[in-house]
């Protein structure tokens, strides 16, 4: 009954809000090719003016990190604290800095 | 997938910590199964919400309210999908899901059963019926399951639309004849129980509560949402000039809130079995609605196997 269903792509949804902004991931859907992604990412999710334009990736073309928020992957940057501005400390007198 | 203790804990302080959780972290099974039955509840609820009022669609009074009531029904099918996407990311297929909801293995919400027998009942649905599913939904939007949440976020914020227009209609009506007065107050009168039953059955009778509030995944208990829903609803019914039919409605200065009568649990319990008004006819519609489709999905799928992956997009 659903099975020629079943065999669509899954596909992630990026809108762009206004111009100057970066696209944001609001969600996904599935479709038959990506035309008919981007027709429906359309109506699904920018029925209110919400975007100034879309993308559609299949889900299957996105490599993503390990679920894991504490991941090792990430730990190179946990402690590089002088990678911050807030690490110099600058007597409070000094302007513009 | 075997729960390692460090999994576990490491599950519940992201809960505890109103942090939330993602797809692909690691939770305990029944947290999941109890996700994807109430997304998928929610999702069928909103995709079977479309019918009752489109009753009503070749029929509006004016083209504005056709217009608005078609704009209404498209926000019901596009929280429906939200909702099928955000099930999806608990390994469930929406497919699954639609067979699932037309073999009635899965329960969409009670109050869709009941008939829509004159316009306004298009208004109250969006007052009271709405009204009652905002109450429900905005704490839902800080669910612990991220991708539920975030679609709750998008769907209170049409949500409010939804709501304002039955309003609006209702009072459009009431400042029409007599007639056009009595014909809201009939569609009160038999959509106010329905719609305190939204909210499921008293505290006590509800057996999953407990523990989806320790998963927050629900914020309040059935009982003081329905409480919050009355106290809101009485000075608007007040407002609009219509009687809410319960004799029991009264303002109780102690505990500032309005006391009210029980409902008749028996009969939701009754449209939950599938004795409802139109039961049957909501499901063979739906299924109809799906077989009827068919063609246009194969024809899509055969498009895609002839043009390839990009479809007519260049």
């Amino acid at each position: 009954m659903s099975g020629e269903r079943a065999s669509w792509p899954l596909y992630e949804v990026f809108v762009r809000p206004r111009r100057g902004l970066n696209h944001v991931h609001v969600g996904s859907l599935h479709a038959a090719d990506d035309r008919m992604a981007l027709l429906a990412a359309r109506d699904l999710y920018t029925r209110r003016n919400e975007g100034v334009s879309l993308w559609v990736v299949r889900s299957d073309a996105i490599t993503a990190s390990s679920p894991d928020e504490q991941d090792p992957f990430f730990a190179p940057s946990g402690d590089k604290v002088y990678r911050h501005p807030t690490f110099y400390p600058i007597p409070e007198d000094v302007p513009h800095i | 997938m075997e729960a390692s203790a460090e999994a576990q804990s490491r599950f519940e302080a992201v809960v505890a910590n109103e942090q939330r959780v993602e797809p692909r972290d690691w939770m305990p099974d029944a947290y999941r199964a109890t996700l994807v039955r109430q997304i998928a509840q929610h999702a069928h609820s909103e995709i079977i919400g479309m019918q009752p009022e489109g009753n009503w669609l070749t029929r509006a009074p004016s083209l504005r309210r056709k217009a608005i009531l078609l704009a209404k029904a498209q926000d019901e099918a596009g929280h429906g999908l939200y909702l099928y996407a955000a099930a999806e990311t608990l390994g469930v297929d929406r497919a699954e899901l639609t067979e699932k909801l037309i073999d009635g293995r899965q329960k969409y919400s009670s109050i869709f059963n009941y008939p829509t027998l004159t316009f306004a009942d298009v208004g109250v649905i969006g007052w009271l019926v709405d009204g009652a599913a905002i109450c429900n939904q905005v704490p839902l939007c800080r669910c612990s399951y991220g991708p539920y949440a975030r679609a709750m976020v998008r769907i209170c914020k049409e949500e409010s639309f939804h709501q304002r227009q039955g309003y609006e209609l209702l009072m459009t009506l009431m400042a029409g004849t007599e007639g056009q007065r009595r014909m809201v107050q009939d569609a009160v009168d038999r959509w106010w129980w329905p719609s305190l039953m939204m909210f499921g059955p008293p505290d006590g009778a509800s057996p999953n509560s407990e523990r989806s509030m320790a998963w927050r995944i629900k914020r309040h208990s059935n009982d003081e949402l329905r409480q919050r829903f009355v106290d809101m609803t009485v000075p608007q019914a007040e407002i609009l000039g219509v009687t809410l039919p319960d004799p029991a409605l009264a303002w109780n200065e102690e505990r500032g809130s309005w006391d009210f009568g029980e409902p008749d649990w028996s009969e939701l319990m009754q449209v939950i079995k599938g004795q409802g008004p139109c039961n049957a006819q909501r499901i063979d519609r739906r299924r109809a609605a799906h077989e009827d489709g068919a063609w246009v999905r194969e024809a899509a799928s055969a498009y895609a196997a002839k043009h390839g992956r990009k479809g007519s997009a260049q």
